[in-house]
């Protein structure tokens, strides 16, 4: 690469005194400071030798998925139909997560309701009423024996699932995660002895469950953090949450800093989800659009979104491929999104309120969501 | 972002055609029909009649439009009804406050106009509010009895338009129960205009930003090209496995509520399937994190003599994600298996990993093993895996996977097979071994299924 002996002098286009650089316009070298560069630059004159290093940048910004996704096949007809409605909530339902064995699901609502279900039978095997309102975050522990869940409280309990008819639930509760806000996400790590939490305060946390001592904790977000996952690979280490602030962050676990940060959303990002292979990460927000983010090439690489979709992304997940994006919206729908080809394959119709949750199952046979209307479908 | 889209229909090129109404006997300037909306929606954005009905709908639940012919139900009907846009004063953005003096003026206003007969919920309301700001009652019905004297100066059409106006407005404010309101928030979120969170900007914030940022320079990135690639190459191996797009066999459980597909690919179960069994063939990771899969591969090591490679892995695990309070006890108990020299299972490290990690056992922490059990599990990965996916055992392994056949559609599609419950994970093992099982992480019980 030539480097370019800076001039100093009066720039060709607004005269000001800058260090210039020379361009090209029509064949005819010209000195224009840098910031009439950035300005002035038309896309015609995008292969003329001599051009400076960020408009080369800038010209290979939009590269996306769609464009490398040509030659694959478009997706059929999709019909896909609720199967089973899980009525019981007196409330908004609010999060929910599945178990391991597929097909058991724990969800929590408004009034304070953490309910398990088995959600195959539509059968309700647990029911616990936390002390606070508004619990937002729920989680399954992986060996199935316990769930997580908190709000409004600041604080992530976890209760041992236990079916003997004389013990309340509530009494072998054990209070894992102090914050000072509200709790907004959940998630078990491998096992059942650690737990990570994501808080209206602005930081996420890892504890350890038997004792509830502090591990470690992130943080970076300059506002109330909304959402988590972890990396799904087995020798990873790192998580990503999604922020109020409009950031996306992963983080390293072992050394809680902040490994990469995007910021591209214009709003509120409510759910970030890995796909499936560990190298992306796709984002909803109150903006209206999803993005999928790589984390290899450290760069947006594509924006779900169309005009008629006004409302905002609550709720994101890839089926088991990760061919498909399920994302929930407060507008009553879930739109399915082609990952590669970046349009929607259909969008599906049935709750009557705001769409809050959504997860595919573990298998991916089926997804489960939970909304605003007191209830949870789960669609295959 | 709503009102960008009511501000696009009323363009007057592109917009909504908008004729005058009749309605009952006076004219209606600047109205449209139910139909007309709907139709544009669908032009517009290129979009289904269900969808475009449904997005008209949520734009008149939100008070944006307001049909003329039944103020009371704000619903949009594909049809001849007719419906006005709301005047950017009553829009629900402008947050304007509304509060119950303005409620009480408007339902005193009702009141005497219709003499008394209120709807039910507006009655209640009204008897409330007159219980709740008795003292200021007399000023509120002033107010009601001066509106209304303004409102008989003008025009009939008009008249009915504000009236409309008004209605639609409380309609959205003050919803009748059993109509979810639509302007219901979650709890306050703080963004960063209004951020409680103090990022304190002293001198470790920014030796931390400086060293982010170094790192983010160093970091290598990998051409987006060659990453979308990595997308379609995962897509292309993964899509037959994924139940959604490519169904499953025999059968979907969500769908014929058969559970034969879970059954037979339960985590440990004698004969696995062709497709779980080629799945272990994608990558390591697969092999690894699958109970059964890892079960083969123990089998494999044990021939190949390596196979205290994997059981130090698994010990690696638990350490990881293990209770904080055993974790000097875990520590101890690796080096004394795998470690110490002369151990029984003792693994080949290279003497520098093994160095760090002996002189790391001193002070032991949750991620004191890490050097060693990545450098194991490149091991196994690059040299025993491909050895495994070549070997006898794996080959007849695949020979032996069964494909299920699919269940044959039944005649009567409405009769559904008895849903059988299957017992929750967590009522397998008495308590105290449940505890004790969910500290593993790496195997979970195994729910049977009944048959």
């Amino acid at each position: 690469q030539t480097f370019l002996a800076i001039v100093f002098g009066p720039c060709d286009k607004c005269s000001k005194e800058k260090p210039l650089r020379p361009v090209y316009i029509k064949s005819e070298q010209l000195s224009y400071c840098s910031l009439c560069v950035e300005m002035g630059i038309t896309p015609k004159h995008r292969d003329l030798p001599g051009q400076s290093f960020h408009e080369r940048l800038s010209n290979h910004q939009l590269f996306a998925v769609h464009q490398v996704a040509e030659r694959v096949e478009a997706l059929g007809q999709f019909v896909m139909k609720t199967r089973r409605t899980l009525k019981g909530h007196g409330n908004k339902v609010l999060c929910m997560d599945w178990c391991k064995d597929k097909r058991r699901i724990v969800s929590s609502s408004q009034d304070g309701k953490v309910i398990v279900w088995d959600s195959f039978t539509t059968n309700k095997e647990h029911a616990v009423t936390m002390p606070c309102t508004w619990v937002m975050a729920c989680a399954y522990a992986p060996s199935g024996c316990a769930i997580a869940c908190g709000g409004l409280d600041n604080k992530c309990s976890v209760y041992p699932l236990t079916f003997e008819k004389n013990e309340n639930m509530a009494a072998k509760k054990k209070s894992v995660a102090m914050h000072t806000n509200y709790l907004s996400a959940c998630s078990f790590t491998n096992s059942d002895m650690q737990i990570l939490t994501a808080s209206g305060d602005g930081t996420c946390a890892l504890w350890d469950v038997e004792s509830g001592q502090l591990l470690q904790s992130f943080h970076g977000h300059g506002a109330d953090v909304l959402c988590l996952d972890l990396a799904p690979s087995e020798t990873g280490n790192t998580f990503v949450s999604g922020g109020c602030d409009k950031k996306a962050m992963v983080w390293d676990m072992r050394s809680g800093q902040c490994i990469q940060s995007f910021e591209t959303h214009d709003s509120d990002i409510n759910s970030v989800r890995y796909y499936p292979s560990g190298d992306a990460f796709a984002s909803g927000s109150d903006d209206a659009t999803c993005r999928l983010y790589d984390l290899r090439a450290d760069r947006e690489v594509a924006i779900y979104s169309k005009e008629s979709i006004i409302f905002g992304a609550s709720s994101v997940d890839f089926s088991l491929s990760g061919r498909l994006l399920f994302a929930g919206y407060n507008d009553y729908t879930i739109n399915v999104w082609d990952v590669l080809k970046g349009s929607r394959v259909s969008i599906l119709f049935g709750h009557e309120n705001r769409v809050s949750t959504l997860r595919v199952s573990p298998d991916g046979t089926a997804f489960c969501s939970g909304s605003w209307d007191h209830t949870l479908r789960v669609s295959a | 972002q709503m009102e960008r889209m009511i501000v696009s229909m009323q363009d007057p090129d592109m917009g909504i055609k908008m004729r005058n109404q009749r309605l009952l006997i006076t004219v209606i300037p600047h109205a449209m029909t139910g139909n007309d909306i709907v139709e544009w929606l669908i032009q517009k954005y290129g979009i289904s009649e269900e969808e475009a009905l449904h997005l008209g709908n949520l734009i008149v639940k939100h008070g944006y439009i307001y049909p003329l012919r039944d103020p009371r139900s704000l619903v949009l009907r594909a049809d001849e009804s007719p419906y006005r846009f709301q005047t950017p004063y009553f829009w629900t953005s402008t947050k304007w406050p509304a509060t119950e003096l303005d409620y009480a003026i408007y339902l005193a206003k009702k009141n005497i106009r219709k003499q008394g007969d209120l709807i039910e919920h507006e009655k209640d309301n009204y008897n409330l509010l007159h219980k709740r700001i008795n003292h200021t009652w007399d000023f509120v019905v002033m107010q009601a009895r001066e509106q209304l004297r303004a409102a008989k100066q003008r025009r009939r059409g008009d008249r009915i338009v504000i009236d409309c106006q008004e209605q639609a407005y409380w309609l959205v404010n003050r919803p009748p129960p059993g109509v979810p309101n639509v302007l219901e928030r979650g709890p306050e979120r703080r963004n960063c205009h209004t951020t409680r969170v103090q990022l304190n900007k002293n001198m470790d914030y920014y030796k931390r930003e400086i060293e982010y940022c170094r790192k983010a320079m160093a970091r290598t990135r990998v051409k987006s090209s060659i990453c979308l690639e990595g997308y379609i190459k995962f897509n292309e191996q993964y899509v037959p496995h994924d139940p959604i797009m490519s169904g499953c066999l025999p059968s979907n459980p969500w769908i014929t509520d058969d559970t034969t597909y879970w059954a037979m690919n339960a985590p440990t179960v004698t004969t696995p399937t062709k497709l779980r069994v080629e799945r272990w063939g994608f990558n390591f990771s697969e092999l690894i994190m699958d109970p059964l899969g890892r079960a083969q591969l123990l089998e494999f090591l044990k021939k190949e003599f390596s196979a205290e490679n994997l059981s130090f892995w698994e010990a690696c695990e638990e350490l990881r994600y293990g209770e904080q309070s055993r974790i000097a006890e875990i520590v101890d108990s690796i080096y004394q298996q795998f470690l110490a020299p002369g151990a029984t299972r003792w693994v080949n490290i290279d003497s520098k990993t093994m160095e760090r990690t002996l002189e790391g056992i001193k002070t032991p922490h949750r991620y004191v093993m890490d050097d060693a059990q990545m450098h194991i599990y490149m091991l196994m990965k690059k040299d025993s895996y491909p050895r495994f996916l070549k070997s006898d055992l794996y080959k007849n392994l695949l020979a032996e996977a069964i494909i299920p056949p699919e269940t044959k559609k039944r005649v009567f599609p409405f009769m559904r097979k008895q849903r059988h419950s299957s017992p929750s994970p967590a009522l397998l093992l008495p308590a105290g071994d449940a505890e004790e099982r969910s500290r593993s992480p790496s195997t979970a019980p195994v729910p049977e299924e009944e048959s």
